[in-house]
Parts: C-alpha cells; structure tokens; sequence
C-alpha cells in the first residue's frame, strides 16, 4: 500500500467514488475481487486454459483415429502380418487415408507433447533442467511432425 | 496417510498415475513410429525389414502391451473428460473408473487372438 491519499483512516481511494461526501459520511471499501487501475496486468494470458481445452478435445478425435488404425494394423485382415511397402502404398493411394493419417500425426504429436511439457513441469525441480529437457521435447516434436507431413506429402509407390 | 503429500491414494489418484505412464510410454511409441514409418521414402526393401521386426513374437508381445496402454489411456481419457464436463461426473468417478477397468479387460481379451494370434501361429506352427 503506497498511496499518497491514504486518509487517516487507513482506507485507500476508491475509484469513482469520493473517499467522503455528504451523502457518504462513512469511508467507502473497494468490492472483493473488484478491477481497479492498481490490479497488476495478468503477463500470463489463458494459454493454460487453452492447453487443458486442447488435451479434451484432441483426445475425443484421437479416440476415433487411432482405435481405428489399430482395428485397421492390428486386427483386420491378417492383422500386423499383411503389413509392408505395399500395402502402406495401397491405403496412401487414398487422400482419405492420407488426411487420417496427418491428422493422426498433428493430434497426437501436439497431444503428447504438451502431456510431457506437464510431465516436466511437475518432475524437474531446477528451472535450467526444465528448460533444457523442453527444449529437447520441443526440438524432437517440431522434428518429428515435420518428417511424418513431409512423408505423406512425398511418399511415391514407385520409388525404385 | 503421511502428512504435506498432495497423494491422496485411491482409484482417483492411481488412474491419474496409470494416465500418466500409458502417456508417456505411447508418447516415446510415437517418436519410433513416425522414424520407422519415414523408411518408405527410403526404400521399399529397408521399410519391409524394419516392419519384419514388428512381426516377431518378443515383439507382438511388446505391440499387445501397446494396445493395452492406448486402451487404457484412451477409455481412462473419456472419463476424464465426463469429469470435467458432465456435472454428475465428480460424483459418479469411482464407478466410472471400474467401468473403465472392465470394458478394458474385456477388449484386451478380445485383443488377445488378433494381436498375439501371428505369433503364436510362427513359434507353434499352425
């Protein structure tokens, strides 16, 4: 508290309204909670909020993607034993399977690495290892997305 | 319960560690998967190799476990969303968990002859 009007009273400038009046004999308190000029700017924006909205709302498409390309790899038709070149060729001939794909991909990479950037913000104590292990995730993230998009855009059935 | 711990034990905080481990562990899956996937821009008989490896039995055993991590985290990721967002979610949790636990059981035991059944089929013959 470093106002220069404080009254003898103890009790601050409340804005908009002066300290007494006639129709006031009694000193006037701000309301709880209430936004005054001397409440500090937030630095921090919603970014937290954002994050926890994404983790809900990515996971809800992600259950549908990837059980389904597990049903796809895992289960049907011969399971893991018809996988190879040609049959990724087979579904990729598709721009369905492709948009599956990359969106997979995004969803999942943004997903789990902003599950990590939690999972180091809770475990690593100093601020330098935290810092250094997110720029690991970060580096390894970009770099991964990056690979698997340039991948499906790229991918070419008659590469020999 | 030991005193100054955020740890309050029970199916609340033993679904949010089993949360956090399938994550992580399906997270470090994803990295590999991505790399291994990339080998088709490289050609289609390094691609079949790697993909070989995928079919041995030590393997399919580490893919069952997969499946079991993703299951888990993605039924245990469903209730975690009615908790937040359906007002009866906090109060019906502990039965949402079980429900979560059984429908888990069940899938994996479905999951038992499509995922293990190529392995099996290699180290006892058909």
């Amino acid at each position: 508290m470093s106002t220069t009007e404080t009254t003898a009273s103890g009790v601050g400038p409340v804005e908009g309204a002066p300290v007494h009046s006639a129709d006031n004999p009694a000193p006037l308190i701000e309301a709880p909670r209430l936004r005054t000029k001397k409440t500090p700017k937030s630095t921090r924006g919603n970014f937290e909020m954002y994050g926890w909205l994404f983790m809900r709302l990515s996971g809800v498409v992600l259950v549908v993607l990837v059980l389904g390309h597990l049903l796809i790899q895992l289960v049907l038709d011969g399971g893991v034993s018809k996988i190879g070149f040609a049959f990724v060729a087979g579904r990729w001939a598709s721009p369905f399977w492709q948009m599956w794909d990359l969106a997979m991909l995004w969803l999942a990479m943004l997903h789990g690495a902003n599950g990590l950037r939690t999972v180091i913000n809770d475990y690593a104590e100093r601020a330098d290892t935290r810092l250094w292990l997110k720029g690991l995730l970060y580096t390894a993230t970009v770099f991964t997305i990056l690979l698997g998009t340039l991948v499906i855009f790229t991918f070419d059935p008659n590469i020999r | 319960m030991p005193a100054g711990t955020l740890y309050r034990g029970r199916e609340g905080m033993w679904s949010w560690v089993a949360h956090r481990v399938t994550g992580v562990l399906i997270f470090f899956f994803l990295f590999v998967h991505v790399l291994d996937t990339a080998l088709v821009r490289v050609s289609p008989e390094d691609y079949d190799k790697v993909v070989a490896t995928y079919k041995t039995p030590i393997v399919a055993c580490l893919e069952y476990g997969l499946v079991a991590a993703i299951l888990f985290h993605a039924l245990n990721g469903l209730r975690v969303i009615a908790v937040d967002f359906w007002s009866k979610g906090p109060r019906y949790q502990k039965q949402m968990l079980w429900s979560v636990v059984g429908l888990w059981v069940v899938l994996m035991l479905g999951a038992v002859y499509p995922v293990l059944g190529h392995a099996a089929r290699e180290l006892f013959g058909s």
